[in-house]
């Protein structure tokens, strides 16, 4: 019996209801009688991440998450304060800094300037540091927010209220909400895909990615950059693709027996799980096989050149997944935590990201990707007008920030070339159209053709949804 | 319809719901006849003013400042306002924020964010800040419908600066408006009856009472049960349920042998008595228990005791504890009069919260959040109940209000953290007969290194940090650090050195050894070498037999005082509050302790919750679901009971049995509806899809832990000690990770050890077990997921574990069945799936196995990678054959499937 024999049979049988597509019985029927969104498949599939529509015509396709661990320094980056040089070396007024959530300066820290130029890029003519001179070659292309503001002001929780709209633990986070809403256009490879480089591990860890109390099919699956991609994908040493197969077939054909004596629909579950894992362990591989890319194009994201290689061959991946129909890609890269010696370690990452950032978004743009590919960039929060003297013996750096920092959008549904928001003078909070990250969350959703008010999971008696009882689209933001 | 004229009396009953509508009802001409009306009447034009021009927020204080040049009459002009605008939230049926505003005291008393009315001081008072909206980040009040004009909030001053007078009259409640919790009673907080045993017509189907509850709605329903599953299926399925292993060859045997009427019951009675039964539901309490052998949080770092509450689970399963006394030493075993060792040893249950030790976090922020889990955990665990909802607000369903929340929360807020030392048997005297060495030759170390005298200064130093944050930002670091990263640092830093236990002292000099660094120059530090140093320390510490210890916990001296928390934010603290329990259940008896009072409040015959709740988890896991299938909530939001009689019977008959889990696992697994056959009936698809009514069994996906158990059982790789420190198995990734100074990889039989004993590393688990659905532990979980994904499908194809297991499958089979191919697959078969190929089967197999042959002898590769060296020789195809289809046998569905 072929896949496609045993869906028609599926699809016959008047017990369909209790089909269990690959996330237990239980866990489907839940799902789709408590299923918030308007558009509940019509018929229950073996294959829980079979593509179905959204509440409205979406602009984006995909989305690529490039998170920033860390809390890059928007002062120093996206937001020109001059006005900061005045208070330079001395304490800001205490009626300025008595509401500042500060991990671990005090509000009586020396303002420090940033020692970066600012200068007006492309016809947009967004400001950007001379830190990022390939991304000013893309100016018109993004859509710059100034005036994000969180609420939590340590790196896990931070992380997670961007990701997963609480500081709480325990929630699915922004990917697997997209890809429960949307399931995957790939049929072999997963729908949530997590890439990491730079010398930290995230702080919130795999809750980064987590898919909380919604089934585990739509957790973020972590690509490691070194051996497998997914855990044991390849076959075990002295096992060759023809062994495996006879194997894969042996286990079909026993499976079916069973199924055939049983009848539990769990069983055909699992024959689709097998199948889509041999398909995956084709397609993984061929999505990483770089060298079919030109070497204009590796030479653009500085693969293979240091010391962009990591991160570059990330961007590179992440225009691959999207390609090949992947929902989701969150790409991590850090660490940017400058507490110490911003000009050095702020130019160090830069350096790394810069480039290849640039190019994904080129390269996206030159395939006519980029329409259907919404590109988010930033951290979980900002860093302070106050420097922060980690060792007396070492340059100064910044505390972390919540109060306001910066992000882009580009791509799917998002109107480029334009800046968003206004901090204050001295970049310490919000002067005009904050984005809460709960709004921010909102509008990637939209651009997904989702409404976040309506795509909700019922959890522990209560409808839960991303971004739980805040969000307004950003109206601004979209085309 | 003609309208009739009320009278007083009936008017005063309705103006309710009367009132309020009077201004847009239009219908007050007909009603205008009765002098009480007349009186609402003249209001009229004023509320009709307010209609008509609303006043937007913002305008509102400056229009306001003016006080109303009207004298203002409470019943005329103020009472009609609060109960319009006010009581339908903060009235008889509902408090919202704690606060009622329908009777003066308890206006007066005010709210969780204090008193809103303090009469002649309108400024003071929290009612008008609010519908001034002047409170800082507080919601313009009242929150639903039109603001306050100006001239109402005039009239509301001057009436407070006149003195808020007040009629003996409490301001009746609006509309017809039904409050969230004043429906009727809801059958979890009712106690449970113990229902009589229901008489059935098929009586001879029925084993114990369990069947004649299930039976008695079967047949209602004109269902039939399912048949007696097949005595090997049954075996298998009471092996794994009860043990978690699956049975070995040998017990099949035995089993299938024993004609004796009763072989059932005595499989039973074995499989409960073996040791595996603990580390079996143990996996399950972990769950509850939020167990982990590390942090959270970014640092994460591994908690190298936390096994050893892990080892106390395990025994007291294995020694039947009741449960009401396994509750009270977890909940507060440290209180019980005179405490064992092992009694505060199951105290670890509250240290499973997790930890953020991460730069520039508040320590008062995360000691609130531990206090928050502890509460949340208890009450999902024991009441079934989402406690953790009022955190923030009242429960939007369930009768707990906010305050409740942080009575239930005040109960848990005292709690100190401790490690003490929890030898097990033949520890302590290696660990006495070396310490003395020990000790001399880590003083003289020390010594060499000047730590005696460069210390003293440096503790100075810190205190002085911690008097004055903010002048040296290097101490303030260096200050944080110490803070997270030892345990009870301040405590131990205030107390005089000789009053510091050696314990206390050696974590102080080990952590000035490791962080020293942090306030002195590179130059100086390397002049030191104590990096040197603290290798050296460590190397004494590694030859020192150690004494097992553990994390529990004590009561604080001093009780903290606890407040509630508005809108659940640790910074902003509104009323005080005393340690308590929900009032809608029975109050908890007072003592001395009141965390001990909980306990035994969990576990008093009056509570409705804690026996049902627990006996439902435990259904749950022989039938997929529990006869709640929202096993995690009992509340109004959760499902009804599909066979309440059962459900009740079984929680009373808990308790008459002394709280004997063993009893209760007998029961159930003795009853016919257990021994159901799980296949599913096309005739019951439609009817019951998802098995319900129990007119068969459930297959189960087996879990994580136990997936891991089976294929090293049936390979005989199972190394079977029971209990001790954790495995730390290599995770495949790129990450860096933290060396956890536990087993490695190789080190020891250690990587035989069963699922339950896998390090749980909580942002870095191990893929086998977060691929078959292991809850990441973070927080307390009662119903594990099971999904079927292609991960899982990889995980057993290409784990170098499920590797080695396969090849010692195939070895094994090889070595315990010396005959045809035929008897060697029959017998390979039967170790895993505990029955016989059918023919079909043995077909497929012997098809597999003679093509796998030739594909092996044609790619002379294979066979080495395969196939240990030693066994290398002309038989090695074959043999690399016999591991292939060990691996397809433990990949088949039937292998990680209760059936």
């Amino acid at each position: 019996m072929t896949h496609e024999d045993l869906d028609q049979l599926l699809a016959r049988r008047d017990f369909l209801r209790q089909c269990a597509g690959g996330i237990g019985t239980m866990a489907l029927a839940r799902l789709l009688s408590v299923e918030g969104r308007s558009a509940v498949p019509q018929q229950p599939h073996v294959n829980p991440l079979r593509f179905r529509p959204g509440h409205f015509e979406a602009k984006a396709r995909s989305v690529i998450v490039l998170f920033m661990l860390g809390g890059p320094s928007h002062i120093d980056l996206y937001d020109p304060k001059p006005a900061l040089q005045r208070w330079h070396g001395s304490a800001l007024p205490e009626s300025l800094t008595k509401d500042l959530k500060l991990a671990f300066i005090k509000p009586s820290a020396k303002v420090l300037a940033s020692g970066r130029q600012f200068k007006p890029c492309g016809r947009s003519g967004i400001e950007l540091s001379d830190y990022l001179p390939h991304l000013a070659s893309c100016a018109d292309d993004i859509c710059l927010i100034r005036s994000m503001h969180t609420e939590a002001f340590n790196h896990h929780p931070a992380q997670s209220l961007l990701m997963s709209g609480t500081t709480q633990f325990g929630r699915p986070t922004i990917g697997s909400w997209a890809t429960y809403g949307l399931g995957c256009e790939s049929e072999s490879l997963p729908a949530f895909v997590v890439l990491a480089s730079g010398d930290s591990v995230s702080s919130a860890g795999s809750n980064n990615w987590s898919c909380g109390f919604l089934p585990s099919t739509y957790q973020g699956v972590p690509f490691a950059n070194a051996g497998d991609p997914v855990p044991y994908l390849s076959n075990l040493p002295g096992v060759s693709r023809t062994m495996q197969r006879d194997r894969l077939e042996a286990i079909r054909k026993m499976n079916e027996l069973h199924q055939r004596e049983i009848g539990d629909l769990e069983i055909a579950s699992r024959i689709y799980s097998y199948e889509l894992a041999f398909r995956m362990q084709a397609a993984a591989p061929e999505l990483l096989d770089l060298s079919k890319e030109s070497a204009a194009t590796l030479t653009m994201y500085g693969v293979n050149q240091e010391p962009t290689h990591a991160y570059g061959a990330n961007c590179l991946l992440a225009r691959r997944m999207v390609e090949r129909g992947v929902r989701f890609v969150m790409l991590t890269h850090g660490n940017w935590d400058d507490h110490a010696n911003i000009d050095k370690r702020l130019k160090k990452n830069c350096d790394i990201t810069d480039r290849p950032t640039a190019a994904l978004l080129k390269d996206l743009k030159q395939r006519g990707l980029l329409e259907s590919t919404l590109v988010v960039w930033g951290g979980e929060f900002g860093r302070t007008p106050m420097g922060e003297l980690e060792r007396l013996e070492e340059p100064a750096g910044r505390d972390h920030h919540p109060n306001c920092f910066s992000m882009w959008l580009a791509g799917g549904g998002i109107r480029p070339g334009q800046v968003i928001g206004k901090t204050d003078e001295m970049g310490l909070n919000v002067a005009e159209d904050g984005v809460h990250v709960h709004d921010l969350q909102a509008t990637l959703l939209h651009c997904l053709g989702l409404d976040h008010k309506r795509l909700t999971y019922r959890h522990m008696g209560r409808d839960f949804r991303l971004t739980d009882v805040g969000g307004e689209v950003i109206r601004k933001a979209l085309v | 319809m003609c309208t009739k004229i009320l009278d007083d009396l009936q008017i005063a009953r309705y103006r309710g719901w009367l009132g309020p509508d009077l201004p847009e009802a239009g219908g007050a001409g007909t009603r205008a006849g009765t002098g009480r009306w007349r009186s609402c009447a003249m209001l009229l034009p004023l509320l009709l003013a307010c209609f008509q021009a609303p006043v937007s927020g913002r305008e509102a204080p400056a229009k306001a400042a003016q006080p109303s040049a009207r004298e203002v009459d409470f019943s005329r002009d103020v009472a009609p306002l609060l109960q319009r605008k006010c009581v339908s939230c903060h009235g008889p049926s509902k408090q919202a924020n704690g606060l009622r505003l329908d009777n003066r005291q308890d206006a007066i008393r005010g709210g969780h964010s204090g008193p809103a009315i303090v009469p002649g001081n309108s400024a003071a008072s929290g009612l008008m800040q609010r519908v001034l909206g002047t409170a800082n980040n507080r919601p313009v009040m009242p929150l639903k419908g039109e603001r306050l004009g100006a001239e109402q909030i005039a009239l509301l001053r001057s009436w407070i600066d006149s003195g808020a007078a007040w009629t003996d009259e409490p301001v009746p409640a609006a509309a017809s408006h039904s409050p969230d919790r004043e429906q009727g009673r809801h059958w979890s907080f009712e106690p449970p009856h113990r229902p009589s045993v229901p008489q059935v017509r098929n009586s001879s189907w029925v084993k114990n009472p369990v069947d004649a509850f299930v039976l008695e709605r079967l047949e209602r329903e004109r269902m039939q049960p399912s048949p007696e599953a097949a005595p090997a299926t049954l075996i298998r399925r009471l092996s794994l349920d009860l043990t978690g292993l699956p049975p070995s060859p040998k017990e099949l045997a035995e089993f299938l042998a024993d004609r004796r009427p009763d072989a059932y019951e005595r499989l039973v009675d074995r499989l409960l008595a073996s040791p595996q039964y603990g580390e079996k539901w143990a996996l399950h309490w972990l769950d509850l228990a939020r167990y982990a052998d590390s942090d959270g949080y970014e640092a994460d770092r591994i908690r190298p005791h936390a096994w050893r509450y892990r080892h106390w689970v395990i025994n007291a399963l294995n020694q039947d504890l009741p449960f009401d006394h396994f509750t009270l030493e977890q909940v507060a075993g440290d209180l019980l009069p005179g405490a064992t060792s092992e009694q505060k040893v199951s105290t670890g249950f509250h240290r499973n919260t997790l930890k953020n030790r991460e730069g520039g976090t508040s320590l008062e922020q995360f000691r609130f959040e531990e206090t928050v889990d502890r509460t949340n955990t208890v009450g999902s665990v024991w009441l079934g109940l989402t406690v953790a909802c009022a955190q923030c607000h009242d429960h939007k369903y369930d009768p707990i209000s906010q305050k409740e929340y942080y009575q239930l929360f005040a109960v848990l807020n005292n709690i100190e953290e401790l490690t003490q030392d929890a030898p097990l048997a033949g520890e302590l005297g290696p660990y006495l007969a070396a310490a003395p060495g020990y000790r001399r030759k880590r003083t003289e170390l020390l010594a060499r290194y000047r730590v005696p005298e460069l210390m003293p200064p440096w503790e100075a130093d810190m205190r002085l940090a911690a008097a004055n944050p903010g002048q040296r930002t290097d101490w303030d670091h260096a200050y944080d650090a110490f803070q997270k990263y030892l345990d009870r640092a301040d405590k131990i830093l205030r107390k005089d050195p000789t009053q510091r236990t050696e314990r206390e002292q050696d974590s102080l000099v080990d952590h000035f050894v490791g962080n020293y660094h942090r306030v002195i120059s590179q130059e100086r530090n390397n002049e030191l070498k104590f990096k040197e140093l603290r290798k050296a320390l460590e190397e004494l510490q590694a030859g020192l037999p150690d004494v097992t210890r553990a994390y529990v916990v004590a009561e604080e001296a001093e009780r903290r005082r606890t407040y509630l928390h508005l809108r659940g934010d640790w910074r902003r603290t509104g009323i005080e509050v005393q340690p308590s329990t929900p009032a809608f259940l029975p109050p908890m008896r007072e003592a001395l302790a009141p965390r001990l009072a909980l306990a035994q409040w969990l576990v008093s015959p009056d509570n409705p919750l804690t026996a049902r709740v627990t006996v439902n988890r435990l259904w749950q896991e022989y039938f997929g679901a529990g006869l709640v299938r929202t096993s995690e909530d009992f509340g109004t939001r959760g499902e009804q009971p599909s066979h309440p009689g059962l459900l009740d019977w079984l929680a009373s008959e808990f308790v008459e049995n002394a709280w004997s889990l063993k009893q209760m696992h007998r029961l159930i697994v003795t009853s016919a509806t257990y021994r159901q056959s799980s296949k599913p009936r096309p005739e019951l698809a439609s009817r019951d899809p998802n098995n319900v009514l129990l007119a068969r069994q459930t297959r189960l996906r087996m879990p994580a832990e136990l997936i891991r158990d089976a294929a090293l059982a049936v390979s005989g790789l199972l190394y079977p000690e029971i209990g001790g420190q954790s495995v730390h198995l290599p995770v495949p990734t790129n990450k860096k990770e933290e060396k956890p100074p536990l087993h490695e990889e190789g080190s020891s039989k250690a990587r035989y050890r069963r699922g339950l004993y896998v390090l749980i590393k909580r942002t870095s688990l191990h893929p086998q077990l977060v691929n078959f659905n292991l809850p990441n532990r973070n927080v307390s979980v009662c119903r594990r997921e099971r999904s079927n994904t292609p991960l899982q499908a990889l995980n057993l194809l290409n784990d170098p574990a499920f590797g080695e297991a396969s090849r010692a499958l195939a070895l094994r089979i090889l070595a315990e069945r010396q005959g045809s191919s035929e008897e060697r697959l029959d017998y390979g078969f039967r170790l895993c799936m505990a029955r016989p190929p059918s023919s079909q089967e043995a077909a497929v197999l012997r098809d597999y196995l003679r093509r796998q042959t030739e594909i092996v002898t044609q790619d002379g590769q294979s066979a080495q990678h395969l196939l240990p060296s030693a066994l290398m020789d002309g038989n090695s195809p074959e043999l690399a054959a016999w591991v292939g289809l060990s691996s397809v046998l433990l990949n088949l569905d039937e292998f990680i499937t209760r059936e």
